[in-house]
């Protein structure tokens, strides 16, 4: 089977399922690496060391800016039947690749699979599992059309171990500068956070700023000092993350009341994560938060109240504060972890 | 300014969703979700408000389209009371197995029949099938430019302006109109219908189009679904870790995760 993997990166920066998706092609023949953006060397390099048997570069100022159009048409040109008619093309899934597979598919009349968390050949075709209804259910999916295309999810297939100096033919491909946008600023996040690939996380909720026994700061009105409060119990939560490595989640109460940015939120209308270890800090456990969250390997629940819908997926719970737990965790942590 | 707001009915979000056979099974599986109410997917309203924001900013009006069964006026309804002008939903027994780009292509020639739109706008996905890939499919088949995942719109001479928000910032990007949008929650909280909305929309007549009215044959559907299956149940037995002093219960629960082998 020909694959192609679409190397995601944000000015550079590459999605680490990007990788995901080469060690997924390699297990189903060969893979081509296909990277688009000016002055991009450096990740062609990175996906022959990450496993690719080719690269296929289109390294142009106008394609400097993630744009759908310019980006889809040179990715449709590319992998056109009567060019490289690659069986199968596999993306990470992010902001970006959810747009460019959905157009490149309606210009090669095939069908984009989303958010695949396997691919199996059943009697010589591809079949994807994927989430819906919110992972309520998962269904098993077929694409009839040519190339099959597939957006993978983080963490659900192997990445492949980098082998430092492999390299091989990088193809240059012809860039369609085909642009209906124009890109004029970026402002970086105020906390940039990839949920998404984190092993560990550990998440706040409304509880955080619920420590009535911190002072705050005289001068503050009554929502400057509950967000304050919370800021400290964030501190708490993010201490324990940076012992495990791992990163900070938030519920949307958090969220919604100001305590942390947006680019942290778990669950419905937040990320949709898998971490080897989640840890749920003064989250009740709202279905909403649930759905981003449930299928984590081990699920650890510190809260206040004993009845709080977290304590229903959870393998340990603590009923307790999580001001005086979440200290005594770390402390604990860094003792057993030598750090 | 004319813009129109797609939107979908999914069942709610609370909804105990499950695969059941259908019959004795052997003609596979089926979704139920129980008496769970069906609304308009949560991330559409986001899309109404973002339509709404944009109609009270340069005038004009906003129009909700749905492709769904006869059940789905009831998501158009909230779009009314919501404040939207009008609604039309485009339902026909050919689109029931219909993948997403079939469904960017009947949205397509629906924009195209009402006319003169100036924007269209999706949510970021939708809580059924989730792919969150028609609104950029539909784009495609228009040919207009797509600005995904919107948190903030601004409209001057004939371009739009939006902020996109992504896990990396927030990127400033701009399009001459026609264009498609999607609107995410940045927009702003989406507005509960009002009273007088709710009695105008119950009044409403909300035109049925078929896609004989659209003058399209059906999409063929490359995407399908073979099987369906409901998640492995999880092992969901608590141990709640008890103990004198945070310490001493730091220590077993530490103690129990690092048993787990999952660090």
């Amino acid at each position: 089977m020909k694959t192609f993997v679409y190397i995601d990166h944000f000015k550079g920066e590459i999605q680490p399922a990007s990788w995901e998706a080469i060690g997924l092609g390699k297990t189903l023949g060969s893979v081509s690496a296909v990277v688009f953006g000016s002055g991009v060397d450096a990740i062609a390099k990175a996906a022959f060391e990450h496993g690719a048997d080719e690269v296929f570069v289109a390294d142009d100022a106008a394609l400097e800016d993630f744009r759908a159009e310019p980006y889809a048409s040179t990715l449709s040109a590319l992998a056109s039947r009567s060019v490289q008619n690659p069986d199968l093309i596999l993306f990470p899934i992010t902001a970006r690749t959810r747009e460019l597979a959905a157009m490149s598919a309606v210009d090669l009349n095939t069908g984009v699979l989303t958010d695949i968390t396997a691919l199996d050949i059943v009697d010589g075709a591809l079949v994807a599992t994927r989430p819906i209804y919110e992972g309520k259910v998962l269904e098993k999916t077929v694409c009839s059309g040519k190339p099959v295309m597939a957006t993978i999810r983080p963490r659900f297939f192997p990445k492949p171990a980098a082998e430092a100096g492999k390299t091989g033919t990088v193809t240059k491909v012809e860039v369609k500068a085909d642009a209906l946008t124009t890109v004029e600023g970026y402002s970086a996040s105020e906390s940039v956070v990839n949920l998404g690939d984190a092993g560990v996380i550990v998440s706040g909720g409304r509880g955080v700023s619920n420590n009535p026994s911190l002072q705050p700061p005289a001068g503050l009105d009554e929502k400057q000092a509950e967000i304050w409060r919370a800021h400290q119990g964030f501190a708490l939560v993010g201490e324990l993350a940076n012992v495990l490595g791992g990163a900070v989640g938030a519920s949307r109460a958090a969220v919604d009341g100001g305590y942390i940015p947006y680019s942290h939120q778990v669950g419905q209308t937040g990320k949709v994560v898998t971490p080897d270890l989640y840890i749920a800090c003064g989250i009740s456990g709202a279905i909403q938060h649930q759905v981003g969250m449930r299928n984590a390997k081990l699920i650890v629940a510190i809260n206040k109240d004993a009845d709080a819908p977290i304590f229903k997926l959870a393998r340990y719970g603590v009923v307790g504060d999580l001001f005086q737990i979440v200290p005594a965790v770390t402390a604990e942590f860094k003792k057993k972890l030598g750090k | 300014m004319k813009i129109i707001a797609c939107i979908k009915q999914v069942p709610d979000s609370e909804a105990k969703v499950k695969a059941v056979p259908i019959g004795d099974g052997k003609a596979g599986q089926e979704i139920t979700w129980g008496d769970a109410p069906l609304v308009i997917n949560p991330f559409d309203e986001f899309a109404v408000e973002g339509a709404l924001q944009q109609k009270e900013a340069n005038g004009g009006t906003v129009t909700a389209l749905c492709i769904g069964p006869e059940s789905a006026r009831d998501a158009l309804k909230h779009a009314l009371a919501m404040g939207a002008d009008e609604a039309i939903l485009i339902s026909d027994p050919a689109l029931n197995e219909i993948d997403s780009a079939g469904a960017a292509r009947v949205l397509a020639a629906a924009v195209k029949k009402i006319g003169d739109a100036d924007m269209v706008m999706f949510g970021r996905q939708t809580l059924d099938n989730g792919s969150g890939v028609t609104a950029a499919q539909t784009a495609r088949v228009l040919g207009w430019p797509m600005l995904g995942l919107v948190g903030q719109i601004k409209v001057d001479a004939g371009s739009v302006r939006v902020e996109r928000v992504i896990d990396e910032g927030r990127v400033t990007v701009s399009a001459k109109l026609p264009a498609v949008l999607s609107v995410v929650q940045s927009i702003g909280e989406a507005r509960y219908p009002s009273f007088m909305g709710i009695r105008k929309a119950s009044k409403a007549n909300i035109p049925v189009w078929t896609l004989g009215d659209l003058g399209i044959e059906a999409p063929a559907s490359v995407v399908s679904r073979a099987e369906l299956m409901n998640p492995p149940v999880r092992e969901t037995v608590v141990e709640i870790i008890a103990g004198d002093t945070p310490e001493a219960i730091a220590e077993t629960l530490v103690e129990k995760i690092l048993a787990e082998k999952v660090l």
